[in-house]
């Protein structure tokens, strides 16, 4: 795979090309669509130029929101949205680094059980319990809350194997070293684990906050009220209409702002990212 | 400062299996004891039981004139320096000093005034703000050690300590450790594999196997008179000769003290033996073929094989083939690949064992 030929480079570029294109195109599409005035959009004739309709389609969608169809300004539902994903992402964390921490360190009666217990519910994501986790959230008067948006969304299996595998490579003797240097466990875990796991726990922070941003099914459920809508409902309903025209621009410019948190936050930990998940430091 | 009582320690896993079968001796005030054992015989797990990192099974182990059989490593008193020195990665140097210290709630201007001192005596004043992955292999054993000397402990426990580094380094951090420990004179328990660490560090040599002592004393005591056939071929390099008394040759040689007396073996060390014609009375002479030689400068290691068809004695480490003796000339000028010579050693230097090569005889 080190050839250095002409043509094969050339091969090798047009596919690439392509495959960018194919990715990026659509996305220039929402990014022009959200710059013109509704009926350029509708009219069925794309320009591929940016228009000029550019700041009042951000300033109305994030502000007013679309006039009769979700009803409220996308400033409200990025909160939305960046709240429940910081909730999920935060969450996943916690409990799993606390639970890989129980499995990996401690000896207790069917330890290996639970692990299993925890590595079974891979199989089982919220699309597959949702009609008892719906009913557990509605019992505990959950619905339409952030408790309600991130709670059922934390237990994670990913993030327990993941830091199960670095705890599993953290060298015994460190343990050991605390121990004679009268760290506790709880002490271990936060004085030399939890520095330790920076990496992995930036590399779980950007995997599940992408994973809580693009929630659709679980929200769409458990949000009737307008002001707990997140991002990628809103959009969603800005298109469904009875007897108007979808605003498409101004869907178009949301779409536009739901796509820039996940970005940046894989831009700024990008090189935590790839560290946490090739794991050189030790 | 403390003693080091050990009474009839125990370690059995959980799948029966019996790590050590019963272990006594006492390391005295200061003292530096060196378990010394082939990979396996237990050593590291006895100091691990020392150090409370293994639960003891059965017996005591006291401290300072404590049992410490049920407390917890930090309470312990003891400083430990792991083989892979353990030092915490995302510390600097001087919080991997300090961090033990911290623990124990001493006041941060107290912990200043150790970590200097320590880094002071263990050269690593510059070092203090590195973290360990910017240390060389030899800076980091340091490290590790000053997080054992900062701690002031009643004793110092070595778990193989210098196997990470190079032979040149390995040599130059030995004689530190010696040093270290002649200064702070602290009580200190040292686990090696290298008989020549062992020979060269230890007040009291123990020497381990298949989770027994073999022997216990002053290194050059055990160097002299081995108790086993094992000590005999573990303590020395390269080991002594064992052969086994049945043979007319050698019975032939033998006063009749000694054919007369239990011995089974007879065992001399390489260094022992002098190429000459030339039998002193009550000496052994051995007619041999060199099969190879190996100079080293100094001095020059003849293996040869014994002319008569014998079967060696099979001590377990460092084991020559049956029959191959090894001799030890001083210089470099010896015998020729192939030829025969005749090799003797006085009656003095003969050591005897029981034929199973569990005691020694006279």
């Amino acid at each position: 795979m080190v050839e250095h030929r002409p043509f094969t480079d050339f091969i090798a570029y047009a596919i690439l090309t392509l495959g960018v294109f194919i990715v990026a195109f659509p996305v220039y599409l929402a990014l022009i669509a959200s710059t013109h005035d509704a009926a350029t959009v509708v009219g069925g004739h794309m320009p591929a130029s940016p228009g000029s309709q550019t700041l009042e389609n951000y300033y109305r969608a994030v502000f007013v929101g679309g006039s009769r169809t979700s009803r409220e300004p996308v400033a409200n539902m990025l909160i939305n949205s960046f709240v429940s994903a910081i909730g999920i992402a935060l969450g996943k964390i916690f409990i799993s680094i606390l639970s890989a921490y129980a499995v990996v360190y401690f000896r207790f009666p069917f330890r290996k059980t639970a692990f299993w217990i925890i590595f079974i519910t891979l199989m089982l994501p919220v699309e597959v319990r949702i009609y008892p986790t719906y009913k557990v959230v509605a019992d505990l008067k959950m619905l339409d809350t952030y408790a309600g948006l991130i709670l059922p969304l934390i237990a994670s299996a990913t993030g327990t194997l993941l830091f199960r595998q670095f705890f599993m490579t953290v060298p015994d003797e460190l343990l050991e070293a605390s121990r004679i240097d009268g760290a506790g466990p709880f002490r271990f875990f936060w004085d030399t684990l939890l520095p330790l796991s920076i990496t992995t726990i930036a590399a779980l922070f950007v995997i599940q906050f992408i994973y809580g941003w693009n929630q659709y099914l679980w929200p769409l459920l458990i949000t009737t009220k307008d002001s707990m809508q997140t991002i990628v409902i809103g959009i969603k309903k800005m298109l469904v209409t009875s007897d108007e025209l979808a605003e498409w621009q101004l869907a178009m410019a949301t779409a536009v702002l739901a796509m820039l948190p996940p970005v940046a936050v894989v831009i700024f930990m990008q090189r935590l990212f790839v560290r946490g998940l090739v794991q050189t430091e030790k | 400062m403390a003693n080091v009582t050990l009474r009839n320690v125990r370690k059995t896993y959980a799948g029966g299996f019996e790590a050590i079968k019963g272990i006594d001796f006492e390391v005295g005030d200061g003292q530096f004891c060196v378990l010394v054992g082939p990979s396996g015989c237990g050593k590291s797990t006895l100091l691990r039981m020392v150090a409370g990192l293994e639960t003891i099974t059965g017996g005591e182990i006291d401290i300072g004139g404590r049992v410490v059989n049920q407390i917890e490593p930090a309470d312990r008193d003891i400083a430990m320096v792991f083989q892979n020195y353990a030092l915490y990665p995302h510390m600097s140097v001087y919080n991997n000093m300090a961090y033990g210290l911290r623990n124990r709630g001493m006041a941060e201007a107290e912990i200043k005034t150790r970590v200097e001192e320590a880094a002071r005596i263990l050269e690593l004043g510059a070092m203090l703000d590195r973290k360990p992955r910017q240390l060389s292999g030899g800076q980091r054993q340091r490290v590790a050690m000053g997080r054992a000397i900062v701690r002031q402990p009643k004793v110092f426990l070595f778990d193989e300590p210098l196997s990470n580094l190079d032979a040149k380094l390995r040599i130059a951090m030995r004689v530190e450790i010696r040093k270290l420990q002649r200064r702070l004179s602290t009580t200190s328990i040292y686990v090696t594999h290298d008989q020549l660490e062992a020979m060269t560090l230890a007040d009291i040599l123990v020497v381990m196997n298949g989770g027994q002592v073999e022997q216990i004393g002053n290194p050059l005591e055990i160097y002299q008179k081995p108790a086993t056939t094992f000590v005999a071929s573990f303590i020395g390099a390269p080991p002594m000769n064992l052969m086994p008394l049945r043979s007319d040759e050698l019975k032939s040689q033998l006063t009749g003290d000694i054919r007369a007396s239990a011995a089974g073996i007879l065992g001399i060390r390489p260094e022992d033996f002098v190429i000459s014609n030339e039998r002193g009375a009550g000496g052994v002479a051995l007619g041999l073929t060199v099969e190879a030689i190996e100079r080293v400068g100094a001095e020059t290691f003849v293996y040869g094989t014994r002319q008569k068809e014998e079967q060696g004695v099979a001590a377990t480490p460092g084991e020559l083939p049956p029959g191959e003796i090894i001799v030890r000339i001083p210089g470099a000028v010896g015998p020729a690949i192939g030829e025969r010579i005749r090799v003797v050693a006085a009656g003095d230097k003969l050591h005897l064992f029981t034929a199973d090569g569990r005691k020694r005889v006279g």
